[in-house]
């Protein structure tokens, strides 16, 4: 049988680097295929290739649809013969409405006018097919993130999609939404759908897909059969990485200290703009040396509860108590919560972690500046020693400390983001998501360097949609649900189960 | 060989080096084009001059567009501030050294009275500062009305937009005509630039980055100091130094300090570049949004200053066009309008781009409408050009 899709030799050189070497990739059709790799493998740089961002003869290999040679000069061609792609960062316009965005580019005309009524009509039977019910009149910003995935979907699929391609389509969504999603899928192949979803969640590939490729420095590791019992956890994570990792966590040998570092009473924020309460009388406390998780579906406060202790950046009315080993704390600002100690890291890398335009060393440091100034002026060495060691320490892989953030894979930006937050040594270390989007090399180290730090006697707030990584890495779970702390569990009673049940439980 | 690795360099830095091979080759075309008239000694010095009040304004836009703003009311706030100062000058009869530090200090007022709707209650800057555009210039008409233009008398305030540093041994036979001061002042900034080139060479040495290799950074040395050289050798021909000149040079080297080698710096950069995550890393974006309005306003208020002390006199036009002669400066410098991107050396470079395409354009009888066309097409230029060299990277 011919393959809907077949990639063969595809080369792709970047200036000093082969992103692709003669990678070959074949998609049959109505399966769902998943493409997995470190980050820097060359999964999205294959993905583009296919869909042409990298127009033909930007690479060299060919591109085959059901047999037929093809050369896309653009997103244009390749949408016409029916490739979709959707992103990791969706390209919704959130001013916008959902029937609006469903028809973006691709608007149903009456003569010059855009025919609104059958725009609706036509958006609403969409909608129905990917299970979404929601208003096509509503705006995409007043939807959740799982909600405008499956607006994604719908438009994609109005185009009458052959091969719908999905860039890490879960990273941002909870269990519950993601698990829809993945249900989506399986009937948009009964449909005769055709998809190719690239994950870093490898039991997501597993339980989906019917075929997955690996690919491990710009090259086909191999392609496994799920039918034939091919693949498994162990194995994907060996092709992946090229060695066996045996513990996806590294062995924890925390020993918390009875002495509570961070304590938070009775702590109420109130949102201005959305004239609501989001975090209701919350209570907690983090020991020394100790990794406490906060469990919770999307939505359900934990990242504003972390920017409301962490000087309130976003202007929420609070009240309540916090105390900093035993001390009474009122930060203002997010510089005051780190000169006393206390480092946020955000959930969201790109968007307010890093300055993608600066360089790791200006990355690292920028939360420090006082310690490599002197009245001032900043002491140029001191600060390429300092960018210098977190740079080992954390085994940040950049050509050179003067390199651009923005050109770093994510795992990597992700360490640059953690050395910012470790040169300010702070007693309590707050990660939002600490390994969103990363592959399982750099996760393995992140964790690796978590237990260090809670073994030099940090304590860490890690909040995390991840069940696994919460129970994986945690000595005490809180469990966080409409803005309140329903549950806290030593990690020894945690379940899933049991974490699942509070968060869901409002 | 030299000329392969000469263009690999330009090629790789074509973004930094563009403009001053554009100020090159403008300045050339216009000397060919006046028979030496645009290069001799009495030009150049008045084209400085000219630069000056434009350059400054220039040189503080470029650290308002970096943190992703604009400024539209610095051109009447400088015509307002510099009638302010003639009037304190000539009927509150106040001496010029209390009426000067007076006229920063309400230029760095107005400045953070714009950043208040601005860092405060996030109002875009453009809609607060056209507001002050529209103020400022009905404050300058209300402050000249009764008078008209207002003549200043004082030599001492004069002599900042028209006079020249004092020379040393002017009688000497040595050198007879040529402005030694000048000279000296010259040979030393080269000194200091080979020394800080070198300097600044063999520590990024040590630590293994990325340098020119030997015979084009001796290219560069040597360039940059015939350069040097060439000015102000043409400069100690006429009168030597203008005040303006220093007062320029002592801002940009100040702005220059600041922006590379501060913590402040930094943190303006950092905003620029992404404010959501400068604020996380506890930088207070409000405050520096009051610092860098601040600034600009006290630079508005020193380029009123140049500015009415060129002309001796406060006018009710005073300050028109000057905002946009100063964004066009800092875009045609490299500046990005995107944010986290410009330096202030950029920007005077661009000061001066412009304001040599006015003189020379000038002195070929260039009729004035086409002399709009052209600095738009070269601002144009500029932008188109930046923008697409950014993009190779």
């Amino acid at each position: 049988m011919v393959p809907l899709l077949e990639m063969r030799n595809i080369t792709k050189t970047f200036p000093g680097v082969k992103a692709l070497d003669k990678v070959s990739f074949s998609v049959h059709e109505g399966e769902i295929h998943g493409l997995v790799g470190e980050n820097g493998a060359g999964k999205s740089t294959l993905m583009k290739v296919l869909s042409g961002v990298y127009p033909h003869g930007t690479y060299t290999g060919d591109i085959l649809l059901r047999g037929e040679l093809q050369a896309f000069r653009g997103i244009n061609d390749s949408e016409r013969a029916g490739i979709a792609i959707i992103y990791q960062e969706l390209a919704l316009v959130p001013e916008m409405t959902v029937y609006e965005n469903i028809f973006l580019g691709h608007e149903i005309h009456r003569g010059l006018a855009i025919d609104w009524n059958e725009t609706i009509k036509r958006a609403d039977e969409m909608l129905r097919r990917v299970g979404l019910d929601v208003n096509p009149e509503s705006k995409v910003k007043d939807l959740g993130v799982g909600k405008q995935q499956l607006v994604e979907i719908a438009k994609a699929l109005h185009r009458d999609v052959k091969i719908l391609i999905m860039d890490e389509p879960t990273a941002a969504l909870n269990e519950e939404d993601s698990a829809n999603l993945l249900n989506l899928l399986r009937e948009q192949r009964n449909h005769g759908v055709t998809c190719i979803l690239i994950s870093h969640k490898l039991r997501e590939v597993i339980e989906i897909a019917d075929t997955v490729t690996v690919l491990r420095d710009g090259k086909t590791i191999c392609t496994l059969d799920s039918k034939a019992g091919e693949v498994s956890e162990p194995v994907l994570i060996k092709h992946m990485v090229g060695r066996e990792i045996s513990n996806i966590y590294p062995p924890r040998e925390h020993h918390p200290a009875d002495e509570v570092v961070f304590e938070v009473r009775n702590w109420n924020a109130y949102h201005p703009q959305l004239e609501r309460d989001i975090l209701k009388d919350v209570h907690f406390n983090v020991r020394k040396g100790e990794i406490v998780g906060f469990a919770g579906l999307m939505g359900s406060g934990r990242t504003e509860l972390a920017l409301s202790l962490f000087g309130n950046p976003e202007g929420y009315h609070v009240s309540g108590e916090v105390f900093l080993h035993g001390k009474q704390m009122h930060f203002r600002h997010p510089k005051e919560a780190i000169k006393a100690g206390v480092a946020y890291m955000t959930e969201d890398r790109k968007g307010n972690g890093l300055i993608l335009i600066q360089d790791v060393k200006q990355n690292i440091t920028l939360a420090n500046l006082r310690e490599i100034s002197r009245r001032g002026v900043m002491d140029n060495n001191a600060e390429i020693q300092v960018a210098t060691e977190y740079k080992d320490s954390l085994n940040i892989r950049t050509p050179s400390i003067e390199q651009q953030v923005g050109n770093l894979s994510g795992g990597n930006q992700q360490k640059v983001c953690l050395g910012k937050w470790l040169f300010v040594k702070p007693d309590v270390l707050i990660l939002d998501e600490p390994t969103r989007g990363i592959d399982v090399g750099a996760k393995y180290e992140i964790y690796t360097i978590m237990n260090r730090l809670v073994e030099e006697g940090m304590s860490i707030i890690m909040i995390s949609s991840e069940l696994p990584e919460i129970l994986g890495m945690s000595d005490r779970v809180y469990i966080v649900s409409g803005g309140k702390i329903v549950g806290e569990l030593p990690v020894e009673e945690a379940t899933q189960e049991i974490i699942m049940d509070l968060a869901t439980d409002y | 060989m030299f000329l392969k690795d000469l263009g690999q360099v330009l090629r790789k830095n074509i973004r930094e080096y563009g403009m001053y091979i554009a100020l090159f080759v403008i300045m050339a075309y216009f000397t060919v084009a006046t028979d030496g008239i645009f290069i001799s000694s009495r030009n150049i010095s008045n084209l400085l001059n000219q630069t000056g009040y434009i350059a400054v304004l220039a040189v503080g836009m470029t650290l308002v567009i970096v943190i992703r703003h604009i400024d539209l009311s610095v051109g009447f706030l400088a015509g307002f501030l510099g009638a302010v100062a003639a009037i304190a000058l000539e009927f509150w009869n106040l001496p010029v050294y209390v009426v000067i530090p007076m006229t920063l200090a309400l230029g760095t007022l107005a400045g953070l009275i714009t950043a208040y709707p601005v860092a405060q209650l996030g109002i875009p800057s453009f809609v607060a500062s056209l507001a002050g555009w529209l103020i400022y210039r009905g404050a300058l008409l209300l402050v000249t009305a009764s008078t008209g233009t207002i003549i200043i008398q004082d030599e001492a305030f004069n002599a900042i937009g028209n006079g020249y540093i004092p020379d040393i041994f002017p009688n000497i036979g040595f050198l007879p005509k040529v402005h030694k001061l000048t000279l000296i002042i010259g040979l030393i900034g080269i000194i200091l630039f080979i020394i800080n080139a070198i300097n600044s060479r063999k520590k990024k040495q040590a630590y293994h980055f990325e340098v020119l290799p030997m015979n084009i950074f001796i290219f560069q040395l040597v360039f940059v100091s015939v350069l040097i050289g060439l000015i102000t050798w043409v400069l100690s021909g006429y009168n030597g130094l203008s005040w303006t000149v220093v007062i320029v040079l002592i801002v940009v080297a100040l702005y220059h300090f600041v922006t590379t080698q501060t913590v402040l710096g930094r943190h303006i950069y950092a905003i620029g570049g992404n404010p959501e995550a400068a604020e996380l890393s506890g930088i207070s974006v409000k405050d520096l949004t009051f610092i860098v309005f601040g600034s600009m306003g006290m630079l508005s208020a020193l380029s009123g200053i140049l500015f009415a002390s060129r002309l001796q006199s406060a006018t009710t036009q005073a300050g028109t066009l000057f905002e946009l002669d100063a964004i066009a400066a800092a875009y045609i410098g490299g500046v990005s309008a995107a944010g986290g991107v410009g330096k202030v050396t950029g920007s005077l470079i661009g000061a001066l781009v412009y304001m040599s395409l006015t003189s020379g354009m000038n002195l070929m009888n260039v009729d004035i409408a086409y002399q709009y066309v052209v600095r738009g097409a070269v601002l144009a230029f500029a932008v188109i050009f930046d923008v697409a060299t950014r993009k190779r990277v």
